[in-house]
């Protein structure tokens, strides 16, 4: 998968996987109330034998459904949880057993949490940062600039952070885990919440930072175009397994997802005669809706609707994730593991 | 040192959190003054049918009042410090980020709270302090040297009010809900440290206890050596052992914690 843009193995990289799962699982206890002062142990897995390496420099996309054991991942990759088994490297380094050294060599984003600091100016947080890891002042410096410069970061340096609205902290909170230079960013979920254009800006800049500085990003995510965007390579986890793990395309293929196009007519009409392999699935006075694979382009459906019927408006929705993944499962059982690659 | 400017910078960001708050300071100052001044009528009536009482002239009662009202926020007697930030980064998962970072999460919290601790001493401290010296009849010493002692017993003193309320936070890692430990950290706060009624005054077998407990630190401390009722020494000595005993108590807890941590959520 590794398209060369990784440069060299990496100091302590062990061989080419920079990031190295061996069969990792985690296994949580859980304790139920099972009748007055009754207690049930339930054993937990949500991470099971869960093997995967991703090479330096490489932008992974990393999805599954709620619950999936994404978080899981995340917690063992970056030392905070201690895996009940298999053996788990990033950079050369066994999280657990060294979260602080491994800590100066990972960047980590929590979309829906904020490593920033609430009630002073976002500069603080970002001089904090400076201390923590203790960056060179030059670097540091410089650092700072670059990340002002390309995550348009200017005008708010000096606004305490309980002012920025989310795509401006998000903002903030992807500059502050890259201060130090990480090799890895884990991000989760960065684009949560945020509107179209602090998409496109958070997405611009991953793809910057990753062309030019090779870092390696494992990005988990429930918006496709996240995965479109940035990704070369996905890998799909559900139920602490691994189901699937290659190119985006390959993963509509495996999970036979579908896009879904919305046409409003001019009139009620009956059902359009759609050039195949889209077909109409529903019909509600003038507006249709025309399902086809995600893997096949809209442009040829839309422009033949349009030549032939009175189109008012289209729309065209993706498939999500969940639904996806849930086919996937589902027609799972009865194929053999496509997984590629 | 590497780390050092790191948790001073912790501490600064500690002060600066609690600067940007000015109306919340200004009630704070406007409360203590309103209390120094309920609790100084208190006293008056007390040690004008009771001189001596607890060995104090009515003069150094009334200091006292008006010392702890200066450092009840600083010293954090009933909490409203760090604590409820940690709990509720605890309950939440939140603690997690704190957890990757290259920093101990014991001397983060303590820097930080000392940072709170100093803004609280001056912005919420120094007025109602002020007051209370200029309105009614006090006993100061005129000796730089106690002024000193007596800061570095407020420095102890902090510090000990740190490590019980770290033991409270960190055991959220264990119930769900705080809120009791926090109510009994409130009142033991209130009651054992002197806020309230001086500990010379606590009689018997109950005045011996509450002398001794860690809480004897906080306010009765640093009174003691400012108005020069107990050797500095045997105060820096009680804080000092409670300080030590209850950062290893909380360094204890806090392996303990991480090692069984689940991070709830997320």
């Amino acid at each position: 998968m590794d398209d060369g843009r990784g440069r060299g193995g990496g100091s302590g990289g062990g061989g080419d996987g920079f990031i190295t799962l061996d069969r990792v699982e985690k296994v949580f206890d859980v304790r139920r109330k099972a009748g007055f002062l009754k207690r049930e142990r339930q054993r937990v897995r949500a991470v099971d034998s869960l093997s995967f390496t991703v090479a330096r420099g490489e932008m992974v996309g990393y999805i599954g459904p709620n619950g999936a054991g994404k978080s899981t991942t995340i917690k063992m990759l970056t030392g905070i949880l201690t895996p009940s088994g298999g053996r788990l490297r990033v950079a050369g380094i066994d999280p657990s057993r060294e979260r602080t050294r491994l800590a100066h060599r990972i960047g980590v984003v929590f979309g829906q949490r904020t490593t920033l600091w609430w009630d002073l100016p976002l500069i603080d947080s970002y001089r904090l940062v400076h201390r923590m890891y203790r960056i060179p002042d030059a670097r540091y410096r410089e650092n700072l600039d670059r990340m002002v410069e390309l995550l348009d970061l200017g005008d708010l340096l000096d606004v305490p952070v309980r002012q920025l609205s989310l795509g401006q902290r998000m903002r903030g909170d992807i500059a502050a885990a890259l201060l130090h230079d990480p090799q890895v960013l884990y991000l989760d979920e960065p684009t949560i919440g945020l509107d179209v254009v602090s998409k496109t800006k958070v997405r611009a800049f991953l793809r910057e930072l990753n062309a030019e500085r090779a870092t390696t990003v494992l990005l988990t995510t429930h918006d496709l175009q996240d995965i479109e965007q940035l990704c070369s390579r996905v890998m799909v986890i559900d139920h602490g397994r691994l189901m699937y793990d290659g190119p985006l395309a390959g993963l509509h293929e495996a999970g036979e997802g579908e896009r879904t196009l919305v046409v409003d007519l001019e009139r009620e009409l009956p059902p359009i005669d759609a050039p195949a392999p889209a077909r109409v699935v529903r019909v509600e006075g003038a507006r249709q809706w025309l399902a086809f694979p995600a893997s096949r382009s809209a442009a040829p459906i839309v422009a033949r609707i349009a030549a032939e019927y009175p189109l008012v408006d289209l729309s065209v929705r993706e498939p999500d994730i969940e639904a996806v993944i849930a086919k996937m499962y589902a027609g799972r059982a009865g194929r053999a593991d496509r997984a590629a690659p | 040192m590497g780390s050092g400017r790191l948790y001073l910078a912790v501490a600064v960001g500690g002060f600066r959190r609690y600067a940007t708050y000015r109306a919340a300071t200004a009630a704070g100052v406007f409360t203590n003054t309103a209390f120094g001044l309920i609790l100084v009528s208190t006293y008056l009536a007390l040690w004008e049918a009771r001189p001596g009482l607890g060995g104090y002239e009515q003069a150094q009662a009334v200091t006292y009042v008006w010392l702890g009202q200066a450092l009840f926020a600083a010293l954090a007697v009933q909490g409203g410090g760090f604590e409820t930030e940690l709990m509720e980064r605890i309950r939440t998962g939140e603690v997690a980020i704190d957890l990757y970072r290259p920093a101990d999460l014991q001397l983060w919290w303590l820097a930080n709270d000392l940072g709170r601790s100093l803004f609280q001493l001056l912005g919420r401290g120094v007025v109602p302090f002020a007051f209370g010296v200029l309105v009614f009849p006090v006993a100061l010493p005129r000796d730089a040297l106690t002024w000193l002692a007596f800061l570095v017993a407020v420095v102890l003193a902090t510090v000990v009010s740190f490590a019980i309320r770290y033991l409270v936070a960190l055991s959220a890692f264990w119930l769900l809900d705080g809120t009791g430990v926090l109510q009994i950290m409130m009142v033991a706060g209130l009651f054992c440290s002197g806020m309230l009624l001086p500990l010379n005054v606590f009689p018997g077998t109950l005045g011996e206890v509450v002398r001794v407990l860690p809480w004897a630190s906080l306010v009765q401390g640093p009174a003691d050596v400012l108005l020069g009722e107990a050797g500095t020494l045997s105060t820096y000595l009680l804080q000092g052992g409670w300080a030590v005993a209850l950062l290893a108590a909380g360094r204890l807890l806090q392996s303990a914690a991480t090692r069984r941590v689940v991070v709830q959520g997320g």
